[in-house]
C-alpha cells in the first residue's frame, strides 16, 4: 500500500510518494500533488485522461509525469483524485481520474504552476520501498 | 569553442565565511569552483533569518561560465530553484556566458504594474464593498478561471511578438500606458516558433487572468511619503488612491519554463556541463539551445506584459462602474523573474550582459534612458509588493545600485513560513474577518489559499526596503497600504 506526503520548501510545497514498485510511488507523488490543490478525497471519478510520457531515466521520468498532470489539470481545468501508472522500459503509461474544477466544492487553494528539479529524487529506502520526490513551484 | 572547455565545473560549497562589507553587506569569497564572490546584501537579522540553501545556491551560482562581477543575494532572498529567489547574475556571451532557465523561473515576467488616480481614499471608502465585489466579479482569478479572450494560433504569435502594445491594439488600455512600461510595452527578440504546443494550449483560455498564490489585485492608497519629490513627480499623492496588480506570463510561461528546464538538464552534458543542481540547467548564450530559450523567454515575456494589459483595463471599467470619471494611470510596470540584455560599466568599461533577476526589480538611476522621460529625473519607479494585509512600496532606482547589483533591487517581502505552516497557524476564515476589521477587504475564491497568504507567514516588508535603501539598491519614495485584496 502507497502514502504520500509533504514537504517544507522556503516559498513552495514538496510532495514524495512511497510504494513497493516505481509506479506505485510515482501515482502516490501525483496524489500529493493533487493534495497541494484541494483534498483527493473530495473528488468524484468522472473522467479519465490518458497520459503518456518518456524520460532517459527514473528521475526525469517523474519530472515528465508530474508536469504532464499538471498540464492535464491546467487545460482540461480538471483535478485528478486517482493515479494508476505502468513503468516499462523508461515509458510511462498512466491514467489520471477525477472531474472539473468545481470551485465551491473544492476550495483549490493554490495553481501549481510546474513540478522542478528542486530535490528531485526517485529511489529506494533501506526498508526496500521505493521513493519518489520533488518540490512543486505553486 | 570556450563555453567547452569547462573544467571540472561546480562542485558543491556547503561552508562558507561570510564577510561583512559595511553595514548591509557580505562577501563570500571565491572558493572551490566559484568563479566570483557571492554577495548578500541584508542586515544581521535578515542574514540570521536566511535559509542556509540562500548561501549555497547563490555559490552554486557563482561558479557558471561566464558569469560577470559576482552573484548577488537582494534582502529578501530566499530558498528558490537553482538560483535564489532574490537572486541576481550577470553573464557575457562573448566569455561563454550562460543563459538559465532556472535562473528566470516557471513565472517568467512576473511582475508588478502601478496605477495611481487622482481618487482619494474617502471615495473609496463609501463604495468599498461595491467596488471589491465589482473587481472579484470581474477579475478571473484562482485555479480553474479563465479569461474573455480566445486566441487562435496567429493571433495568438501576434500576441507573443507585441505584448502590451497588441493589447492596446485590441482595445485594452491606451497608447499612453505603453511609454510607462519596460521595453514600451513590447520586448524585441520574441520568437513564438520557440514556444511548444503544450505552452499555447495552456494559454489558449488564460488570457486576462490572474492566477492564484501570492498573485494578487491590490486597491491601496498613499499612506506616506519618503520623497516628496520624486512622490510628486510619479504623481503619489498622500491619501490618494492607488492599484497594483501582481501576476506573470501564466500558464504559457509555465509551461516554456518546464519545457527548457528539461532541454537544458537533457543538453547539459554536451556543454560541458556538471551541475551540482539540475535546477541550474542552462545553455551557453551562443548556442542553437540558448538562443531559442531567449526568444521562448522574451515571446512569454510579452505574454505577461498582454495579461497585465488586459487586467489594467477590466480593472479601469469595475472601477468606472462603480465610480464614474475614474483615471488609473499606469505610473510604471516592472518585471521581476527575467533575463535581459543590458549594457552596464564592469571596471568602467562598458560590456553587453545578459542580466538574470529571479524574484529581483531592475532599478535603473536617475538619466539612465531605458526610463521614461517624464520619470528619468527621479530614476526608475520599482514596485515593491508586500504581504496580503501589509504595506506595499514605490522606491526609486538610485547611482550606487549600478556598482552595487547591476541596478537590482528587491522584489517582496518574501516568505517566512512554509504554506504548511501557515495553514497550521492561520484559519482564512479568520484573517478575512480580522483584515475587514482593519478596513482591508479580501476577495478569494479559496479560504485555503487566503490562509496560506496570510501576512504573518512572510517576512517585513518595511525591513526588507529599508535594507534596500541602506545597502543603496534604491530609495524609498512612498508607502501604500491596502484596502481591498482581490486574490486567486
Amino acid at each position: 500500500m502507497g502514502e504520500w506526503r509533504h514537504f517544507s520548501h522556503g516559498a513552495d510545497i514538496g510532495v514524495e510518494g512511497r510504494g513497493e514498485t516505481p509506479s506505485e510511488a510515482f501515482e502516490q507523488a501525483a496524489l500529493a500533488l493533487t493534495a497541494v490543490v484541494t483534498d483527493p478525497a473530495k473528488l468524484r471519478d468522472e473522467v479519465s485522461v490518458p497520459i503518456r510520457c518518456r524520460a532517459p531515466d527514473l528521475e526525469l521520468l517523474l519530472f515528465e509525469w508530474l508536469n504532464s498532470v499538471v498540464y492535464e489539470m491546467a487545460t482540461g481545468r480538471r483535478l485528478f483524485g486517482g493515479f494508476r501508472v505502468r513503468i516499462t522500459d523508461g515509458e510511462l503509461a498512466g491514467e489520471a481520474r477525477g472531474e472539473a474544477v468545481d470551485v465551491a466544492r473544492h476550495s483549490p487553494a493554490v495553481e501549481v504552476k510546474g513540478a522542478t528539479f528542486t530535490e528531485l529524487a526517485v529511489g529506494r529506502d533501506d526498508d526496500g520501498r521505493w521513493f519518489a520526490r520533488c518540490v512543486l513551484d505553486v | 569553442m570556450r563555453w567547452l572547455q569547462v573544467p571540472e565545473v561546480l562542485e558543491r560549497v556547503y561552508v562558507q565565511d561570510l564577510h561583512r562589507e559595511g553595514d548591509c553587506r557580505w562577501r563570500i569569497d571565491p572558493t572551490g569552483a566559484m568563479r566570483v564572490p557571492a554577495v548578500i546584501y541584508a542586515d544581521q537579522a535578515l542574514l540570521t533569518d536566511m535559509d542556509d540553501k540562500v548561501r549555497q545556491q547563490l555559490c552554486n551560482v557563482a561558479s557558471l561560465p561566464g558569469i560577470v562581477g559576482a552573484a548577488y543575494a537582494m534582502p529578501d532572498a530566499h530558498w528558490g530553484y537553482g538560483f535564489p529567489i532574490g537572486g541576481v547574475a550577470a553573464f557575457d556571451a562573448e566569455e561563454g556566458g550562460v543563459v538559465s532557465a532556472g535562473g528566470v523561473g516557471f513565472d517568467i515576467s512576473c511582475g508588478v504594474r502601478t496605477l495611481v488616480s487622482s481618487c482619494t481614499r474617502e471615495d473609496v471608502r463609501g463604495v468599498q464593498e461595491r467596488l471589491a465585489n465589482e473587481l472579484a466579479r470581474a477579475i478571473p482569478a484562482g485555479v480553474g478561471s479563465t479569461g474573455r479572450l480566445r486566441l487562435g494560433d496567429r493571433e495568438l504569435d501576434e500576441m507573443l511578438t507585441g505584448g502590451a502594445r497588441w493589447a492596446v491594439t485590441r482595445g485594452y488600455g491606451s497608447v499612453e500606458d505603453l511609454e510607462r512600461i519596460e521595453e514600451g510595452g513590447c520586448i524585441a527578440g520574441a520568437d513564438p516558433g520557440a514556444i511548444s504546443q503544450r505552452a499555447r494550449h495552456r494559454q489558449r483560455d488564460e488570457m486576462g487572468t490572474l492566477g492564484s498564490g501570492n498573485h494578487y489585485l491590490e486597491v491601496q492608497w498613499v499612506a506616506e511619503v519618503h520623497d516628496a519629490d520624486a512622490a510628486a513627480a510619479f504623481a503619489l499623492v498622500p491619501g490618494n488612491i492607488v492599484v497594483s496588480i501582481h501576476c506573470g506570463s501564466r500558464g504559457l510561461g509555465h509551461q516554456v519554463g518546464t519545457d527548457y528546464l528539461r532541454d537544458m538538464v537533457i543538453a547539459a552534458p554536451a556543454f560541458g556541463l556538471t551541475l551540482p543542481d539540475r535546477e541550474l540547467a542552462c545553455a551557453p548564450i551562443r548556442s542553437d539551445l540558448g538562443a531559442r530559450y531567449l526568444g521562448a523567454m522574451r515571446a512569454a515575456m510579452n505574454c505577461a506584459l498582454a495579461n497585465r494589459q488586459i487586467l489594467t483595463h477590466l480593472c479601469r471599467e469595475s472601477f468606472r462602474s462603480v465610480l464614474p470619471g475614474f483615471e488609473g494611470h499606469l505610473l510604471y510596470d516592472v518585471s521581476h523573474n527575467i533575463c535581459k540584455e543590458e549594457m552596464h560599466a564592469v571596471d568602467g568599461r562598458p560590456r553587453r550582459l545578459h542580466v538574470h533577476r529571479k524574484g529581483a526589480t531592475r532599478a535603473f538611476a536617475p538619466g539612465n534612458a531605458a526610463v521614461p522621460g517624464s520619470l528619468r529625473t527621479h530614476g526608475q519607479p520599482v514596485l515593491i509588493g508586500g504581504s496580503m494585509g501589509t504595506a506595499s512600496f514605490v522606491l526609486a532606482g538610485c547611482e550606487t545600485g549600478e556598482a552595487l547589483s547591476w541596478s537590482s533591487a528587491c522584489h517582496g517581502a518574501g516568505r517566512s513560513m512554509s504554506r504548511h505552516q501557515a495553514t497550521r497557524q492561520w484559519r482564512g476564515r479568520e484573517l478575512v474577518d480580522q483584515l475587514a476589521a482593519r478596513g482591508i477587504l479580501i476577495r478569494s475564491p479559496s479560504l485555503r489559499g487566503v490562509a496560506e497568504e496570510a501576512p504573518g507567514a512572510y517576512k517585513s516588508v518595511e525591513r526588507v526596503v529599508e535594507v534596500a535603501e541602506r545597502a543603496g539598491l534604491a530609495r524609498r519614495v512612498a508607502r501604500l497600504e491596502p484596502l481591498i485584496c482581490v486574490k486567486g
